[in-house]
């Protein structure tokens, strides 16, 4: 190990091409660049990037097993602390977690820790089709109900089958995944290669999964716990609501919610000839917002044939989104207003769109979350033409849940308190991932979701 | 899935499904509507819920064909299965948190066009079974929009029913009628109007005109009906609203009626098409 070779480049589409298409932007490393690149890894005694990854992932043991060529031993290293790892090689933000603590990146490039996790995780996938599943653990008997299918319910659902509870999943749309099926678009993480075989491998743990029930409307959580007899819930419903602007002219036709945007084409497949589901074609789009679903969102614009301008209103270096997410936007043709923020959506005579007002910024001093506030600068107002704007300012919690729930504390936001290991206000009641901590990511969302999986079993076992 | 067991045929583009789905029926309430889909790249559809029953399981949909998707669901028969029910949802209608006593003392008018009278038929129902007194005017283009005649006769006091050409009933729009009973005296605690954005926003203004309180169910695009997407945003009162949390009922006087009826038009284009490839042409599109 400690090879001194430069990062091994992983292969991509060309950004021309798949400016044009939906399929997978990164091929990912193959076995020959995956043991190449883990050769570089210095197995640190005090491995930083364990302590940066918010689930601990052992990842220097993993990575040694991939350069000893012993793939299947990588894979259960990793499966000992994450449960979907060809999701989050493809989706965490590794450059501020695992690879942005990683000493190889003080002089050089840091190992590429989110390749070879995906490396490993579909490696895994690909040569396990058809093998028996692993055998269902022995059940205990006990029943736990896990509230939305997104990364968090999925976590807590996987580890709690493993320790024997008979877990049902509720989802409230027709499809399971939450946000990896109706945000993250298909060219980032695929759905039937990689989100539906990482669900089937739960549905092989003996997890079901009721899609269709809105948790709050179609049934409550007492009745879950008092009429369905279910010892405890886990709530993992995520933070669903989208936040739009508040400027003039925000519901003229042509502005869109990036969840709206993303669920059209990656739930409904609005992309594909085939779908019943219109999405809103136009030459121009504007999308305000710098984080990966603003990204997403121009990305998924760009491919559906629109000229697409992103508005951020901070600098380049502020922008929250992954940085491969920006790079790949850039290669592919999205264009950047920085240190811009949209005043007014400009409509024809008829209320559809047809430009943006925005105003320049500037940044001052840093505010709360250390970052430096952006300031307007009066009197720089102009008008960017557009047909669409979408907006990706954020999400908020829907405050079903909690307003169907009797004694469910929340706080001023909306989101669900707990205490202790994911413990809500309402005994057997336990939350985690964005109705807990705001809209975050899926890896800490999937961490809590596996906390709140041993709280739960050891509040079942003291009572039960 | 969800099976559908029984299927009427109204008029020529409406029909009536009694389709399994014990968790809906069960949790069901005046006021809610409820997603349908079917097949793999099927649309979520909203639909109104006209009936419900929790011992049986069944929630029954009135469902007019407006284009591709709704034809999709129409074409399906008894014994064929729905692929997704998703509801109830949205807000159930105010009264349901009123006691029985106020309920017998209220006199409630509701106005239906069209296929809105299926969304009416459950709210007249439990507020007639409470005592309360009701009158329903059902109003449609013409006698062949026409629905639930006999049924809504059996839950409200008095039925009048009328149609733009004259064909069935008395000749004119719901408003026509509204005014009269307004004019003979008749007065109402609350006057409720489903149907389309159009008629409700000409029912909205003559009651505003006869000074009656007037709640209207509004069916905006929608995609989730969950709150997640925000495309049924709607002004009530000078702020955003989403019809499918927040509503889908909101005092009429406080909606902008003409933003909603121009958010309905987004997709006119691409509904066209599909309508025109799908030999549905015929249907008329505002």
């Amino acid at each position: 190990m400690a090879n001194k070779i430069d990062r091994v480049p992983v292969r991509e589409q060309d950004p021309k091409v798949r400016a044009t298409n939906f399929e997978e932007v990164c091929y990912g490393y193959n076995a020959e660049e995956a043991m190449l690149e883990a050769s570089r890894c210095l197995n640190c005694k005090n491995p930083r990037c364990v302590a940066s990854c918010p689930v601990g992932i052992k990842i220097p043991n993993f990575i040694a097993e991939v350069f000893k060529g012993d793939f299947n031993k990588a894979f259960e290293i990793i499966s000992e602390d994450s449960s979907l790892p060809a999701i989050c090689g493809r989706v965490c933000p590794q450059e501020t977690q695992c690879e942005g603590s990683c000493i190889l990146g003080v002089k050089g490039q840091p190992v590429s820790i989110g390749k070879l996790e995906r490396f490993v995780a579909d490696h895994h996938r690909e040569n396990s089709d058809g093998q028996k599943p692993v055998e269902s653990p022995q059940s205990n008997g006990h029943k736990v109900a896990v509230i939305g299918s997104g990364p968090s319910g999925l976590a807590c659902a996987s580890d709690l089958a493993k320790m024997g509870y008979s877990v049902t999943i509720f989802e409230s749309l027709h499809k399971a995944g939450g946000v990896l099926t109706y945000g993250i678009p298909e060219f980032r993480l695929p759905k039937k290669k990689v989100v539906e075989k990482e669900l089937q491998s739960l549905f092989d743990l003996g997890v079901k999964i009721e899609t269709n029930v809105f948790v709050g409307l179609t049934v409550t959580i007492d009745d879950l716990l008092n009429k369905e007899g279910f010892k405890a819930v886990f709530v993992g419903t995520g933070a669903g609501l989208p936040l739009f602007l508040n400027i003039p002219g925000e519901n003229l036709n042509g502005v869109f919610s990036a969840n709206e945007y993303l669920t059209r084409n990656n739930l409904m497949q609005a992309f594909d000839q085939k779908s019943d589901t219109p999405i809103f074609h136009a030459k121009r789009v504007c999308v305000v917002g710098g984080g990966n679903v603003a990204m997403d969102a121009a990305r998924t614009a760009l491919r559906l044939g629109a000229d697409v301008t992103i508005i951020y209103r901070r600098s380049e270096k502020e922008l929250p989104a992954r940085a491969e997410e920006v790079h790949h936007a850039k290669e592919e043709g999205v264009k950047f207003q920085l240190l811009t923020n949209p005043t007014k959506v400009i409509g024809d005579e008829n209320g559809w769109v047809k430009g943006v007002e925005c105003i320049r910024m500037e940044l001052g001093e840093p505010d709360e979350s250390g970052r430096r506030s952006p300031q307007p600068v009066a009197g720089s107002e102009f008008v960017i033409d557009t047909d669409a704007l979408i907006v990706a300012l954020g999400t908020k919690i829907n405050r079903l849940i909690a307003d169907t729930t009797p004694n469910l504390e929340t706080d001023k936001k909306g989101r669900l308190v707990t205490s202790g290991e994911t413990a809500t206000s309402r005994a057997g009641v336990f939350a985690g991932g964005d109705v807990v901590t705001g809209a975050a990511t899926v890896i800490l969302a999937m961490g809590e979701g596996r906390r709140a999986a041993k709280a739960i079993d050891r509040y079942i076992k003291e009572r039960y | 899935m969800y099976k559908i067991l029984k299927k009427e045929q109204l008029t020529p583009l409406i029909f009536s499904m009694v389709v399994e789905a014990p968790r809906i029926a069960r949790s069901a309430k005046p006021g809610q509507f409820l997603i349908v889909r079917t097949g793999d790249m099927g649309e979520r559809v909203p639909l109104t819920i006209c009936d419900f029953d929790r011992e049986k399981g069944t929630v029954r949909i009135v469902i007019q064909i407006a284009g591709v998707s709704s034809n999709k669901i129409c074409s399906l028969n008894e014994g064929d299965s729905l692929t997704d029910i998703t509801g109830p949802l949205g807000k159930p209608s105010d009264f349901m948190e009123f006691t029985p006593d106020k309920i017998k003392s209220l006199r409630y008018l509701f106005v239906a066009g069209g296929v809105g009278a299926a969304p009416v038929y459950p709210q007249a129902k439990y507020l007639h079974s409470l005592g309360a007194k009701v009158d329903v005017i059902i109003g449609a283009r013409n006698k062949d929009l026409i629905i639930m005649e006999e049924e809504m006769r059996k839950v409200c006091t008095n039925l009048f029913i009328c149609t733009d050409d004259g064909s069935k009933g008395e000749k004119g729009n719901v408003t026509v009628l509204m005014e009269r009973l307004y004019a003979q005296g008749n007065k109402y605690d609350m006057c409720v109007a489903i149907g389309p954005m159009i008629m409700m926003k000409f029912a909205t203004l003559m009651a505003k005109k006869c000074n009656l309180p007037i709640i209207v169910s509004l069916n905006t695009l929608m995609v989730d009906g969950t709150g997640m997407c925000g495309a049924c945003r709607v002004s009530v009162g000078g702020k955003t609203m989403f019809a499918c949390v927040d509503g889908p009922e909101f005092n009429g006087y406080d909606v902008d009626f003409d933003e909603a009826l121009r958010r309905q038009t987004l997709y006119r284009k691409e509904e066209q098409q599909a309508d025109a490839e799908a030999g549905l042409d015929f249907l008329v599109r505002k």
